[in-house]
């Protein structure tokens, strides 16, 4: 845990009302078989707040029309809101500028956007990009991809028994043929929190751009692109109470500018003719057809929610139920948390000794918990700890140590079982 | 459901002392059964004459449900014909997908423990790999993925591991 989210804990433990903000959930009254949802799968999918849910209703109720297109009042509205969730968006990230902010499907469509625009484009044959051992696939792939189209080669920086990344051997990875970085910022399988300031430094003394998987640190850490001067930040909606299918490309403007369109069709063109087209400025040079409007509109709604809390509140809240459920992982016999990092989000992989994690899964799922069990999209780090997959539980502002001790139940009724 | 009647003793007992674990010097069939989506991995060796599966071991790594179904079905078709073990294969196949009444005549015995799998969509997977495997051995096709089509005990895609 860092020293600031120490110097918080005693304050909010004792005056934020944390039960007056889970009742914002609904889901949370679900019952399953019986039992009170204990939902610990944040890390895929995090819950919506009725201000959210409340904000799409009014959207589709009132607002809804397609937008920079017609001129007639539901579309000029949906335009300037979907305007206004686009600059709530510059704000929670700190961008320069609005257009610096581009809305994608989420994370991966982010990736791939870059990959597509920038890759392609300025990427060559004898190339190196530099990923890491804890990337997401999706943070893999697409430069997998690209990497064999244009005969680029890929570096991988290791990580250490506690699932940290080796940053001295990142830093020797660099050569004259080093063109990109993809960096995740906190890792989705076992919530090592990475020194991506110190990283995006490094590269940028070679003049190498950097690209930050942000789906895991968004949600749980305040950011402020300008600060850490990445040149590309990607996050989706779904992770930080918002709905699916939207997320963000955040992407300084001189690099944008100088990228190729990733889709072609409507909105992203200034004119088209059958000889020629010539394409619109950004943001909406990357957003072709119709984008989704209520999903960012309810992103919007999420980020002021989160904001009205402070995430910084956020941050020390869950770095206390972190603190809380390693102790009492560690207390339980024959229980091993995978990823041991000194700067860890509130997120716990997890074996038991003789036990695989699907069985584990089914046998807390009879108990109303909700856990994460398999490679997590992350097979590099399950080979890197010779496990074909872990139990994760991750955890949000909602939950609480009382969850942790249903969990810590539930883990000991799976060990009576297999006894 | 309640989860309590899939993990039933019979199960445990399975996934605790597996019979028929290992693998056979002298197969005449063999198949290696992936399912990539949970990295469980099942190897099984078997030798047939006349038709006949006259041994039949397996191997791997899996979860309980996995390594009970697969322990149960060495068990089920060790001096079986190969259209009778093929019968099995199709009867658990439905049973797995809740398709099996098991009031009308049927040839599973015990192995109709596994029907609470029906219940969890995100298990049945784990309880067809041996008999997907099983059904690749005896067609002499060397890989098997759950992975590999919509109805894996049908179509294999060989290679797809």
């Amino acid at each position: 845990m860092n020293p600031v989210n120490a110097s918080l804990k005693s304050e909010i433990s004792s005056d934020f009302d944390w039960e007056k903000i889970r009742a914002d959930f609904p889901i949370l009254k679900l019952k399953i078989d019986g039992k009170p949802l204990v939902f610990l799968d944040n890390a895929a999918s995090s819950q919506m707040p009725q201000q959210v849910i409340d904000r799409l209703v009014r959207y589709q109720t009132t607002q809804h029309a397609n937008i920079n297109r017609a001129v007639h009042y539901l579309s000029e509205v949906a335009t300037l809101e979907y305007h206004n969730a686009r600059c709530k968006l510059q704000q929670f990230i700190n961008a320069r500028e609005d257009r610096e902010v581009i809305f994608t499907s989420g994370t991966t469509d982010s990736i791939n956007l870059v990959m597509h625009g920038y890759g392609r484009k300025f990427i060559k044959a004898g190339d190196e990009i530099i990923l890491t051992t804890l990337e997401h696939h999706s943070n893999i792939v697409p430069w997998q991809m690209l990497a064999n189209e244009k005969g680029a080669k890929i570096r991988v920086v290791p990580i250490n028994d506690k699932g940290e990344l080796e940053v001295d051997e990142y830093e020797k990875l660099f050569n004259e043929r080093t063109k990109f970085v993809g960096l995740i910022h906190v890792s989705n399988a076992l919530g090592t929190i990475n020194p991506i300031k110190r990283m995006i430094d490094f590269a940028h003394q070679h003049g190498v751009p950097v690209l930050i998987d942000g789906a895991q640190a968004a949600p749980h850490m305040a950011i402020d692109v300008q600060a850490l001067d990445c040149d590309f930040y990607t996050f989706s909606a779904h992770k930080l109470c918002g709905p699916t299918g939207v997320g963000i490309l955040y992407g300084k403007a001189t690099l944008l500018e100088a990228m190729q369109p990733f889709k072609g069709g409507g909105d992203m063109i200034a004119s088209v003719t059958f000889e020629k087209t010539i394409y619109n400025t950004i943001p909406h040079k990357f957003e072709a057809g119709t984008p989704p409007i209520a999903a960012a509109i309810g992103f919007g709604a999420a980020v002021d929610y989160l904001t009205a809390i402070g995430i910084e509140n956020i941050a020390a809240y869950e770095s206390t139920l972190l603190d809380y459920a390693t102790e009492c992982l560690n207390a339980i016999p024959g229980v091993k948390i995978i990823g041991t990092a000194a700067e860890k989000t509130a997120v716990i992989s997890f074996t038991i000794d003789g036990i695989h994690p699907h069985d584990i899964g089914t046998i807390l799922n009879q108990d109303g918990i909700a856990v994460r069990t398999g490679h997590h999209c992350a097979q590099p780090v399950m080979q890197r700890f010779n496990v074909p997959a872990t139990s994760r539980a991750s955890f949000a502002f909602y939950n609480k140590k009382t969850e942790v001790d249903a969990l810590v139940a539930g883990i000991k009724t799976v060990q009576k079982v297999f006894l | 459901m309640h989860t309590n009647s899939l993990y039933q003793e019979v199960i445990l007992d399975h996934n605790r002392k597996p019979r028929n674990y290992g693998k056979l010097d002298c197969a005449s069939h063999h198949a290696v059964g992936h399912n990539p989506l949970c990295g469980d991995r099942l190897d099984i060796t078997l030798q047939l004459e006349a038709d006949q599966i006259n041994n039949i071991a397996f191997q791997g790594e899996s979860c309980a449900i996995c390594k009970a179904s697969a322990s149960m079905m060495t068990a089920a078709v060790k001096g079986k014909s190969r259209s009778d073990a093929e019968t099995l294969i199709h009867e658990f196949r439905e049973l797995a997908i809740g398709k099996l009444d098991i009031n009308h005549p049927h040839h599973l015995g015990r192995l109709t423990v596994f029907s609470g799998i029906r219940d969890l969509p995100t298990r049945v997977k784990c309880a067809i790999l041996p008999w997907h495997t099983l059904h690749a051995a005896l067609n002499s096709i060397a890989d098997a993925s759950t992975e590999a089509n919509n109805d894996p005990v049908q179509t294999v895609v060989p290679g797809n591991s």
